[in-house]
């Protein structure tokens, strides 16, 4: 099992993330789960989101608190919530930045762990317009660990922004192409 | 049919129901009362007043258009005399011989 | 034929709901609600179910147009969560005693106070009493398998009763899970038209709902309760039918590894699943433990729960409770148990535990140390709490 925790703000589309890959891994015949942290939900404040996927039927029901793979979807959550903690060793950390993997890691305290980071926000920029990172750093994760296909993600995507599928759908590739992995 | 009065369990009507329209007309409240209405005909002006306020449902229309409380039911009380407009109704001693 | 679909489970629920065509819906969006209603609105503003959705000021206007509705002879559904029930309570005493089989989907969830709109079951068993069929989902498949079940079961001539199917709030309402859907016309199958026993009907008029005075109250009363016990082999028909369709089985008290337990733990809703995965660990370990389920509340599967714990391989039942019964037995469910086991000459020790009361997590190491509770109880032959109390509440800061 693969337990996958999303880090975002309110409004910026962690859930929907989150939603995506356990669709395209259900899809794909496994096991997983897709669900957000369970509270009052309010634009800009840091939100969580889980995404749990097996070959087996899941029967773990509660939060994720030690992760195989942590994305941060906004660049400044970093210094305002602890994005990895209880990262499982050698755990995945993918991030939207600027900055490359091999400073992430010195940054990070987590020489174990492998970095991914892509610039998603100047991405989302360029192709969508707003700075709205969820669809971009779903291609960051499949780049840095292929946990489902790229296609039946790609038609999840276009059935959920059915009015800018093309656009969302090249940024994805973009980040799926730009990102580096240390 | 006049239900029982007293069913038993299996007997009472599936949810407690009242499946027969009406039978409140079994429930005789007229021997309740000590005063009865009378109304003075000349006086009244057939408005349905009376008809209205009855909590029994007593006043019954005549084929002339007046309306006649039936003591069966009337409990004798006297709602009917005060909300008249006319003042036409009295509520007189009934005499039970 | 069935398809499986990445689906949020109360999405799911309200699917359900569509495809038993269910005439009346009315529902107040208090918070918590859930997608439920929020989709079946949609479903009826889309023109894609032909129902009345009745929009209402309050949860107690929204089971009293429920209640309406059906007596008028309508399939009637709703869904609510905690306090929204808890002001719907008058009006579900009435849908039960009036015999209109409103389905209800009770999102799980806590009581204030404190303010909580996190799971726990602090709702449902406020109205343990009230005289619905009361049914526990543990996962989404469940959820929509039992709300498209439960209206055969309600609305059955030999039952017209009002049903509730209970899945834990968040925990299953939000989450997206893999689910087999049926296609429209299998369920249209299945579900077969409404037809009411006796509803309101200007032609044929009834009264319902009169005044019971002291010489009838008693015997509507026992006629409640002899319509809910004997809803009981309704339930296992539907059970049976729903197996022999669809492949998926489900039972009054569900067990898992229960067969050479000595101590298993007792639980409803979707800590179960959890449960099993502690026993598997323990079970790794060469413990002999296993987890019971009691997955029908209302009527009581006193039976059942008897022929898997009694004269059994089972010494010790530790009952998890998700709600407090305060100044009583602590534990609602630990209170039934015990009681139904009460006359049994071969019977388990039967001890409880409260935990992941108002959305807290309960660990897999916490399940793991309800069993240790109950071994501990089963060498000394005590309950699990520290004097005065019964049970011992898992993960509480002390
Ligand atoms: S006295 Fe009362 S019961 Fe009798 S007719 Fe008048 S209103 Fe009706
Ligand atoms: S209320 Fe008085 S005036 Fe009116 S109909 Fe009755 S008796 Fe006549």
């Amino acid at each position: 099992m693969v337990e996958i925790r999303f880090h975002g703000r309110g409004g910026q589309g962690a859930v929907t993330s989150a939603e995506l890959l356990a669709q395209a891994a259900i899809k794909e015949g496994k096991y997983a789960q897709a669900f957000p942290a369970f509270g009052a939900e309010r634009r800009g404040a840091p939100v969580l989101a889980f995404t749990r996927i097996s070959d087996e039927v899941i029967k773990l029901r509660i939060g994720i608190y030690q992760p195989d793979v942590v994305i941060v979807l906004d660049p400044s959550l970093v210094k305002a919530v602890p994005v990895v903690a209880g990262l499982k060793e050698g755990g995945l950390v993918v991030l939207n930045s600027k900055k490359g993997p091999g400073d992430w890691k010195k940054d990070l305290g987590r020489e174990d762990v492998m970095v991914a980071s892509v610039d998603a926000t100047s991405i989302a920029m360029e192709e969508l317009g707003v700075p709205i990172t969820n669809v971009v750093m779903l291609g960051a994760l499949l780049k840095a660990k292929p946990l489902v296909n790229l296609e039946p993600l790609e038609g999840f995507i276009a059935q959920r922004f059915p009015r800018i599928a093309g656009k969302e759908i090249k940024a994805f590739r973009r980040a799926y192409q730009e990102t580096r992995v240390e | 049919m006049k239900l029982k009065e007293k069913p038993t369990w299996r007997e009472l009507p599936f949810a407690c129901c009242i499946p027969e329209p009406g039978n409140s007309v079994y429930y005789k409240t007229g021997d309740w009362k000590t005063l009865k209405p009378v109304v003075d005909k000349t006086k009244c002006i057939k408005c349905g007043t009376c008809w209205i306020f009855c909590p029994e449902y007593a006043y019954e229309e005549d084929e002339y258009g007046y309306f006649e409380s039936n003591l069966e039911y009337c409990k004798g009380c006297g709602i009917c005399a005060r909300e008249c407009p006319a003042q036409c109704i009295t509520m007189e001693e009934e005499v039970v011989e | 034929m069935a398809k499986r679909t990445g689906i949020e489970v109360s999405i799911a629920i309200a699917e359900a709901a569509r495809q038993a065509d269910v005439d009346v819906v009315s529902a107040y969006p208090i918070t918590p609600q859930t997608h439920i209603v929020e989709h079946l609105a949609q479903l009826v503003a889309d023109g894609d179910l032909d129902a009345n959705y009745i929009t209402v000021e309050s949860e107690h206007t929204a089971m009293s147009a429920c209640v309406g509705a059906s007596a008028a002879g309508a399939r009637v559904f709703t869904s609510t969560s905690s306090q929204g029930l808890a002001l719907m309570n008058e009006i579900v005493y009435l849908a039960s005693s009036l015999r209109t089989p409103v389905v209800m989907a009770l999102a799980n969830r806590a009581l204030s106070g404190p303010i909580s709109i996190w799971n726990d079951h602090s709702d449902v068993m406020n109205e343990r009493d009230t005289g619905w069929i009361c049914i526990f989902a543990n996962n989404g498949q469940e959820a929509y398998d039992l709300t498209l079940m439960a209206f055969r079961i309600g609305e059955d001539k030999r039952v017209m009763l009002p049903v509730m199917i209970n899945f834990d709030g968040f925990i299953l309402t939000h989450v997206i899970e893999p689910i087999y859907m049926f296609d429209d016309d299998e369920i249209a199958d299945f579900i077969p038209p409404y037809e009411p026993v006796i509803y309101l009907d200007t032609d044929n008029p009834i009264t319902m709902g009169p005044v019971g005075v002291p010489d009838i109250y008693t015997e509507a009363k026992k006629q409640q309760e002899v319509a809910i016990r004997e809803s009981r082999s309704v339930i296992d028909e539907v059970f049976d039918e729903f197996a022999g369709r669809y492949g998926r089985r489900y039972r009054a008290v569900e067990t898992y590894k229960a067969e050479d337990a000595e101590i298993v733990l007792l639980a409803q809703g979707s800590v179960i699943e959890a449960a099993e995965a502690a026993v598997d660990v323990l079970r790794d370990q060469g413990k002999k433990v296993g987890a019971v389920e009691l997955r029908l509340w209302r009527p009581f599967p006193f039976d059942d729960l008897r022929e898997v714990l009694c004269g059994t391989s089972i010494k010790q039942v530790v009952v998890l409770d998700r709600c407090i019964s305060f100044g009583g037995p602590i534990g609602p469910v630990l209170s039934e148990v015990r009681s139904a086991l009460y006359l049994e000459k071969d019977k388990p020790m039967v001890v409880g535990v409260v935990a992941g009361l108002g959305g807290r997590d309960i660990h897999l190491e916490e399940y793991i140390e309800m069993f240790r509770i109950g071994e501990e109880c089963l060498r000394t032959g005590k309950d699990a709490g520290e004097e005065p109390e019964l049970v011992k509440i898992v993960g509480l800061r002390e």
